[in-house]
């Protein structure tokens, strides 16, 4: 090589390795990045699809009503009438798919009722709470139907 | 002009106008390409939640009914919890909180009626923020604002380098152990996307938390939001929130 | 989780607070960048700014720098919880991510800067050994020629006025690289502890002197460990760098105090009690007064006081160690206190610093030898001393240019 850059010809290799370093990340990079990556914002795509693969555990009130529309009959009026099936029942979504599948465990009528109803000083004061003597020793079900419970026990 | 170049003068024009991310957000509302699931277009939603602490009566059910739909590994780890707050002689900086394991198993009484202070419940999940912090450090974009306005995560593309969990103010990202990668409230998407509520909105008695759709002018949310008086966790942060809590105490971090 | 397992803890966290999310091992890395920065700008002050004491240190500055830079990104990657995907981080970086960017910063850093002035340094030195050496270390020196043992006065006129202009480069990179690892902290607005505009400017002479001090360290152990004689106006000098450095870095971290105290913001009382009881031994004693005071008062008497050679070499050996223990202590403080306190600034945990676990002790204090093996090869392969070729560097020949 002549002329004025006769005495770089390490640099000028130098910098032939940095660009030939660059080029061989660019391909890396075409390779490796999911073609559609940034369609919709910097993120893959596909991530929000696999975000909605998951599987339900909570089949929700509506499909319960489908087949136990006496349930829900007996709910009318009640101030139970709002609180979704499931949270009472606990999830359910294979049972509502397939009756057979999954044998709902019915809640214990002791304890349970209190989870929501104990006395307690963080609940709203509009709620309505009973502390230990109101039951008198007796499940709550004796007195009180859990769908509606204010008209007494299970109609 | 060529429609090239026009493209481009208006979308830089946004960019100068709204913070990238933020315009890359509106593109994408706009154009409202996003078709995630069958019938389900992103285009037409921007979801949100809508919490009443006035009725919040901290029975745990959200809690439990998230861990279970979602799967979210037993112990420390919560994409929703509850607190409930005691704040002594009106107004307190130092409020005693307590969440006893999140709160899944509701909280026993702890407290005095009459002791002259005020106590109340806070639901607390991911605020979906507009604008990100969590979003915004993540390097890889693992961690991203859906088009109809939920964070969510690409598990398979997190490092795990949990730069996101540093960024949350709210602590609402946790590292799940068994995938080494972060987790966080995802706005139950595998439910909003086929048309039901969130695991944690289905099952509480109250409805003291409620997924709303700000984009859907039939959701009673924009009804309540004009009547009441709302405001959404650490206001002064800027996160663009969309966790909004009706009757939210100062005393609340 | 093991219920055992988990941290003491104090007040109010949120639940997911419960675990600490980043380690020693992310205490190690700013630690380990910081070094690199610090020598590298001590190097500079041979090269850029010509203050010849110093140039017994400048290749030894730049190889320590090498040596910490390639260890450097370990620790982060060893914390990853998936350590394979790292390789993302350059095909999509987020950009507004402090995170991602600095992948591209430290990659610039190692390349485009540190590996291209060593080279050039050296470049007549490898040229040379490539001639002279037999069998694997020939063909090793050869291929680091490139192909070309062009080492005519012109060609090295060349590779001095790159080299000068590679540093000056280097200098605002070095300010970058670790300017940089300040803002990863200083940009995180949900924690005080660190969100503060401050971070990168203290990170940054935090840096430099830790910098500064391992190289006087490390020039005064390969000096003993060679039976030569440091050379006095060197460490002088380097000394009295050190002592510049470190009042520019307490006039910086004492604003941000006065500034965070002052403004005593909503979580303030909070922060302010972590610094009084579990920040209390690795913030005040290690950081400020051993790490802080005490070198800079022994800097401070060498300055007026006559002292001999060997109560200077004493001194400045006491003072550098400090400052070490000191800056190490920093960062121990900014990462792990700024996670021992809830972001609902009602509650506290505690950091459990396991010996044999993935991001325990032990990898710990591997990843902090590393460097000096690493340095240790280095120093074999291309040996930085003067005396053995005087005239190879352009630098050290103290030619004007
Ligand atoms: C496809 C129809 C169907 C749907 C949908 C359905 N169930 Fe059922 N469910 C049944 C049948 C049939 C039985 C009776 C099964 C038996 O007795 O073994 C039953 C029984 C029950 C029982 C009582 C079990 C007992 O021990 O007596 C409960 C509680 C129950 N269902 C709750 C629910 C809830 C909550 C939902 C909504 C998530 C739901 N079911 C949805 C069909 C349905
Ligand atoms: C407040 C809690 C609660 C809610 C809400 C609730 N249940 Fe129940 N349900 C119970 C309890 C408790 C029992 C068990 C009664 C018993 O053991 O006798 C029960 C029993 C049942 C049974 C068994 C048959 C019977 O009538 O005893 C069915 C079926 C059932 N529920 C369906 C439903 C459906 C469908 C809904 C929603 C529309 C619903 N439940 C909502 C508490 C609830
Ligand atoms: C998931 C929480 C929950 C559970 C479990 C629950 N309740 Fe309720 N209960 C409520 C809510 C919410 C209301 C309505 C309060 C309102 O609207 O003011 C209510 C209302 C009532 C009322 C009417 C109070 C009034 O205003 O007159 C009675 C009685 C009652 N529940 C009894 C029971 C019994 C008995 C059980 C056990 C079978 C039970 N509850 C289980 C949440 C619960
Ligand atoms: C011995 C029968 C009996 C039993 C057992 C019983 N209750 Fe009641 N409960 C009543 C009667 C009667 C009322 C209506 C009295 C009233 O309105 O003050 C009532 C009212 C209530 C109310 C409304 C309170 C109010 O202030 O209006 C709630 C809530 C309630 N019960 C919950 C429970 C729960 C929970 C249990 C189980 C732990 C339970 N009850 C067990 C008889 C019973």
């Amino acid at each position: 090589m002549n002329g004025p850059l006769r005495h770089a010809r390490h640099l000028i290799r130098v910098a032939a390795l940095f660009v030939g370093l660059f080029v061989v990340f660019l391909f890396a990079k075409a390779a490796l990045v999911p073609k559609d990556f940034g369609l919709y914002g910097h993120y893959r795509p596909s991530a929000l699809a696999a975000n909605t693969t998951r599987e339900l555990s909570y089949a929700g009130r509506a499909a319960c009503v489908d087949c136990h529309s006496d349930v829900e009959e007996s709910r009318k009026g009640s101030k139970h009438a709002r609180i979704g099936c499931e949270a009472c029942h606990g999830p359910l979504a294979r049972h509502a798919a397939d009756p057979g599948a999954q044998a709902p465990v019915k809640p214990d009528p002791r304890a349970f009722c209190l989870g929501c109803h104990a006395q307690n000083v963080a609940r709203p004061a509009t709620f309505k709470q009973v502390d230990a003597e109101h039951a008198q020793g007796e499940p709550c079900s004796t007195c009180h139907g859990p769908h509606a419970p204010e008209k007494g026990p299970k109609p | 002009m060529s429609e090239s170049r026009r493209d481009f003068l208006a979308s830089a024009g946004k960019l100068l106008l709204l913070t990238g991310p933020a315009a890359l957000a509106f593109d994408f509302v706009v154009s409202g390409r996003a078709q995630v699931a069958p019938g389900y277009s992103a285009r037409e939603h921007w979801w949100g939640m809508l919490i009443d602490i006035e009725v919040c009566i901290g029975c745990g059910k959200c809690v439990k009914a998230c861990k279970e739909e979602n799967g979210v590994p037993e112990g420390p780890y919560f994409r929703t919890w509850v607190e409930r707050y005691h704040v002594a002689g009106g107004v307190s900086e130092h409020p005693d909180v307590d969440s006893p394991n999140g709160g899944l198993d509701g909280f026993r009484e702890r407290y005095r009626a009459g002791d002259g202070a005020k106590s109340f419940f806070v639901p607390k999940l991911c605020n979906h923020c507009a604008t990100s912090p969590c979003v915004q450090v993540c390097p890889v974009g693992a961690t991203f604002e859906s088009p109809d306005g939920v964070v969510l995560v690409d598990k398979d593309y997190c490092l795990g380098c949990r730069y996101c969990v540093q960024a949350c103010p709210y602590g609402c990202r946790f590292i799940d152990p068994r995938t080494n990668t972060v987790d966080k409230c995802s706005l139950c998407y595998h439910r909003i996307t086929k048309g039901l509520t969130t695991a944690c909105c289905e099952v509480c008695p109250t409805g003291a938390r409620q997924l709303v759709d700000l984009k859907d002018p039939k959701d009673p949310v924009h009804e309540f939001l004009r009547t009441h008086k709302v405001q959404v966790l650490k206001p002064q942060l800027a996160t663009g929130s969309k966790a909004y809590y009706n009757g939210l105490d100062g005393s609340v971090r | 989780m093991d219920p055992a397992a988990l941290p003491v803890v104090q007040g109010f966290l949120y639940p997911n607070e419960a675990e600490l999310q980043w380690s020693i091992l992310i205490v190690l890395y700013p630690f380990l960048t910081g070094l690199v920065a610090g020598a590298f700008i001590l190097a500079s002050l041979a090269r850029v700014f010509n203050v010849h004491e110093v140039r017994p240190t400048y290749r030894l500055a730049l190889l320590s720098a090498l040596a910490f830079l390639i260890v450097a990104p370990l620790p982060l990657q060893l914390h990853l919880g998936h350590p394979e995907r790292a390789f993302e981080m350059y095909l999509t970086p987020h950009t507004t991510s402090a995170m991602a960017m600095f992948g591209f910063v430290y990659l610039w850093y190692l390349l485009a800067v540190l590996l291209l002035e060593i080279w050039l340094d050296y470049r007549k030195s490898i040229v040379l050994w490539a001639r002279e050496k037999t069998g694997l270390t020939r063909r090793f020196y050869k291929l680091l020629t490139l192909g070309v043992d062009d080492i005519g006065p012109e060609a090295l006129d060349l590779d001095d006025r790159a080299g000068r202009f590679i540093t000056i480069v280097g200098i605002p990179s070095a300010f970058l690289l670790h300017g940089y690892v300040g803002f990863i902290f200083g940009s995180i607005k949900a924690n005080p502890w660190w969100s503060t505009p401050l971070m990168p400017v203290v990170f940054l002479f935090s840096a430099i002197v830790s910098g500064i001090a391992l190289v006087l360290l490390v020039y005064m152990a390969t000096s003993a460990l060679r039976g030569k004689a440091v050379d006095m106006a060197c460490l002088d000098t380097i000394g009295r760098y050190l002592l510049y450095a470190f009042l520019v870095d307490f006039a910086v971290e004492t604003l941000d105090l006065a500034h965070r105290m002052y403004e005593a913001d909503e979580s303030f009382k909070s922060l302010d009690f972590m610094v009084r009881t579990k920040l209390y031994f690795s913030h005040i004693v290690v950081q400020i007064v051993l790490g802080m005071f005490v070198p800079i008062a022994i800097l401070g008497l060498v300055q007026l006081v006559k002292l001999s050679e060997r109560a200077r070499r004493g001194l400045y050996a006491v003072a550098a160690a400090l400052t070490l223990i000191g800056i190490f202590a920093m960062r121990w403080n900014v990462v792990i206190g700024g996670q021992l306190f809830s972001k609902s600034f009602l509650g506290y945990t505690t950091y459990k610093l396991e010996l044999a676990h993935r991001e325990g002790l032990g990898p710990a204090i591997l990843l902090m030898l590393l460097p000096f093996l690493i340095l240790w090869v280095l120093v074999k392969l291309f040996p930085p001393w003067e005396e053995e070729d005087e005239a190879i560097s352009p630098v050290r020949a103290g030619r004007p240019s």
